[in-house]
């Protein structure tokens, strides 16, 4: 309480944000700042990372509102590369709302969709090369997918079944594909930062030429492993990307309780001494144009760049969210970046290379391929249709070798499961 | 001493003390393979604040042997990612006490990675850290916080007691493709502390225990040792208090057996159970505090298999449930008046 001493002095007063609209909210985006297309510079990438603070508080953007690309950042891409790009982000869509549908229809217990942004994710796995290592968090499928890893894989993590290669041990997206560079998904929002650039530093180390990427989301920005990666990164100028997916929400929480209200999350680079580039998240040709750009700096020694992605979370933060509950049900519609897929359609129709026609066609096979390794996949189970693993399969990979105490506890499992006339008995 | 088990011993031995053996369990193993890297605050020009890293990065280079920034969590997300890629890393964390920082990254990611990725990806990390109490290090350089480590599965918990078991446990620890958490008890990194604080402090030089073998050797994680055979009662205890222990029982001529843990997770359950079942007795003694220790997790296991073989409770003598305090340190500390009232009431019956 104030002293009587002081009480001549204005109260202090806490400052909670508190986003722009809330359910029932009428929405109007007119004061997101979008700078137009082409506008920001693409400066070389052998200068000091001081030299590109301007373009933390900019974004790059290579579409127009006329769907054509323009300013230094086009990465002049052949139209079959955009065809094949846009046809991997409407695999990613479809996928999501198949395993969406899945899940609701009791198949599997989890999914995370991606709605949205798939400009993020996809573009970025063209900018890499095949085998630089990816640190994601759980809402980039999109790089599985453009990396080829077959839907049917993906589907049988998904549904824990006798496919699962991680033998139902991890919640559903929660990936492991070494084969297709993409490290383990863990639950933990951030501990992928440090391990990215440690990965980094191994291979600066060892002179390998092999870069390493990571993801998370703006909200996890605040978790303290984002910071001792970008010093570590920093001190050792490790050859990595940090890539922020701004889409706004963090679960229920808005940007603003990540720090979005005073600053931009490309601007946390200034503070370290690392590139930061701002991006249109949504505009799949600037998504690739900068992460070719951070990979083109991270090969040449130039150390770590962190890239914002300026997108929007379109759909509920998973499964088990219902976003209506939080924010106005116009906001995805009023995104003034609209959706990245048909922007990049959009794109390819005025350059003359698609067409409506085309479209549709590649939504329906695409739309076929997707349910075609649904199907396959649901041979190999789906959740609660039994065990599908030996139950005693639980204890294998804790140590590299089992002790004595986990073969204790997995005979005494056997034991008891037989003795009770084994209800887990495989189906 | 009595060592019960096999051991792979190189040729020429040399006096150290434990600094010294685990600074050469370093050296031995980076000369062996490329993939282990030293990394910490202070470790690398500067030898480390111990001294326990000292020369090492004029030996092998500073890609090899760095200084960090003070992050723990860095450091150990970092070394775990390091290891994704292939390396064998060794960080280290100045002080146990400050290990906290980065629980998240042992306990979220570095036990649970091979588990999570079916093997796809390891964390073959050896996380070295001056532990324990003795030295007047006040409420954050004394802390033993082994029973937070040995609660985690995934995790293994390795701690020496002396230069001897120090290089061979480090060697195999580096070796071991599971995560492993070293602690070193600093009190005794220069001599056998016994417990006796103000008698005049001993140094390894005539222990048999800082005779140790200039190359490559190692002791097996999960086997124990015997360091003394009795019949009268059992006492389990790892770390400096192996040594106060010994001068304990020598104190009071108690036919004691002292068996000296070495690794907690895995534990050597059957050099335990042998003993206990001999002697019908079974004292326990940590510097951590009780509730939840890792006596408690002991004390359960005796119970179970040796029940019908006890004549007396299964006694815990280890730090109070406070933090540790600075001046009151050895009121504190499970010295010998606290440990030889424990064999008194042990052995009543």
């Amino acid at each position: 309480m104030a002293d009587a001493v002081r009480s001549n002095l204005p109260p202090l007063a806490l400052h909670v944000p508190e986003p722009k609209f809330r359910p029932g909210d009428t929405v109007d985006f007119a004061d997101v700042e979008i700078p137009a297309a082409g506008a920001a510079r693409r400066p070389d990438t052998a200068e000091e990372p001081r030299a590109y603070t301007d373009l933390v508080y900019t974004m790059v953007r290579v579409l127009d509102e006329n769907n054509q690309a323009v300013g230094p950042w086009d990465p002049k891409l052949s139209p079959e590369t955009l065809r094949r790009m846009l046809r991997h982000m409407a695999t990613v869509r479809a996928f999501d709302e198949r395993m969406f549908r899945a899940q609701r229809q009791g198949k599997t217990s989890f999914y995370m969709k991606s709605l949205g942004e798939e400009a993020v994710a996809v573009p970025q796995a063209y900018a890499l090369d095949a085998d630089d290592m990816c640190f994601p968090s759980y809402r980039q499928q999109g790089l599985l997918i453009a990396r080829g890893c077959p839907l049917v894989d993906m589907m049988n993590q998904i549904y824990s079944n006798t496919g699962d290669k991680l033998q139902g041990k991890q919640l559903p997206i929660m990936y492991s594909e070494k084969r297709f560079g993409f490290f383990s998904i863990s639950g933990n929002l951030t501990t992928q930062y440090p391990q990215a650039v440690g990965w980094a530093m191994a291979s600066a180390s060892k002179g390998d030429t092999r870069i390493a990427a990571t993801w998370c989301g703006e909200g996890s920005t605040a978790e303290g492993d984002f910071h001792s990666a970008l010093t570590f990164a920093t001190v050792y100028r490790a050859p990595v990307i940090f890539n922020v997916v701004n889409n706004q929400w963090a679960i229920s929480s808005f940007s603003g309780f990540a720090g979005a209200e005073a600053t931009t999350f490309a601007a946390r680079a200034v503070g370290y001494g690392i590139a930061g580039l701002r991006v249109d998240g949504n505009d799949a040709l600037a998504v690739y144009a900068a992460t070719q750009w951070a990979a083109e700096r991270a090969r040449t020694n130039q150390g770590p760049t962190l890239i914002e992605h300026f997108t929007y979370r379109a759909e509920g933060h998973s499964t088990s969210d219902d976003p209506s509950q939080y924010r106005s049900a116009g906001e995805p519609t009023a995104w003034p970046l609209g959706d990245p897929i048909r922007r990049l359609k959009d794109h390819l129709i005025a350059i003359g290379e698609w067409d409506e026609e085309r479209q549709a066609a590649m939504d329906k096979e695409v739309a076929d391929a997707v349910k075609a390794a649904q199907k396959e996949a649901e041979k190999n189970g789906i959740l609660g249709h039994g065990l599908h693993q030996p139950l005693d399969t639980l204890f294998d990979g804790v140590f590299e070798e089992m002790p004595w105490h986990l073969r204790e506890q997995r005979q005494q499992m056997i034991d008891e499961e037989t003795e009770s006339g084994r209800p887990w008995d495989r189906k | 001493m009595t060592d019960v088990i096999e051991e792979q011993q190189a040729d020429a031995t040399t006096r150290m003390n434990m600094i010294q053996a685990i600074n050469s369990a370093m050296d031995v193993m980076m000369e062996r393979d490329a993939g282990v890297v030293v990394m910490g605050e202070d470790v690398g020009y500067f030898g480390g604040v111990f001294r326990a890293t000292a020369g090492l990065q004029a030996k092998y280079g500073k890609t090899r042997v760095f200084d960090t920034p003070i992050t723990e969590c860095g450091i150990i997300g970092v070394a775990v990612g390091m290891g994704a890629y292939g390396l064998r890393p060794v960080p280290e964390i100045q002080f146990a006490d400050y290990i906290y920082p980065a629980l998240d990254q042992l306990v979220s990611e570095a036990a649970r990675l091979r588990y999570r990725s079916d093997g796809e990806f390891t964390a073959p990390i050896t996380v070295r850290s001056p532990f324990g109490g003795g030295i007047f290090g006040g409420q954050t350089h004394s802390q033993s916080p082994e029973g937070i480590f040995t609660h985690v599965s995934g995790l293994k918990t390795v701690i020496p007691s002396t230069p001897y078991d120090a290089k061979g446990l480090l060697i195999a620890a580096i070796e071991d493709n599971d995560p492993t958490i070293f602690f070193e008890p600093k009190r005794i990194y220069n001599g056998p502390f016994n417990g006796h604080w103000d008698r005049p402090a001993a140094n390894w030089s005539k222990h048999p225990g800082g005779e140790v073998p200039t190359g490559y050797y190692k002791i097996p994680l999960g086997k124990a040792a015997v360091v003394r055979e009795g019949e009268a009662v059992t006492m389990l205890a790892y770390g400096t208090m192996v040594h106060v222990c010994a001068q304990v029982v020598e104190d009071f001529g108690v036919d004691a057996e002292i068996i000296d843990l070495r690794s907690l997770v895995p534990l050597d359950i059957e050099t335990i159970e042998e003993s206990v079942k001999k002697t019908g007795r079974c004292l326990i003694v940590h510097e951590a505090t009780r509730t939840g220790g890792f006596g408690a997790e002991l004390s359960a296991l005796v119970q179970e298999r040796c029940f019908y073989h006890l004549e007396a409770p299964v006694e815990r003598v280890t730090g109070f449930d406070t933090p540790y305090p600075h001046s009151l340190e050895w009121a504190y500390f499970p010295g010998p008046v606290r440990i030889g009232m424990a064999l008194k009431k042990i052995l009543k019956d």
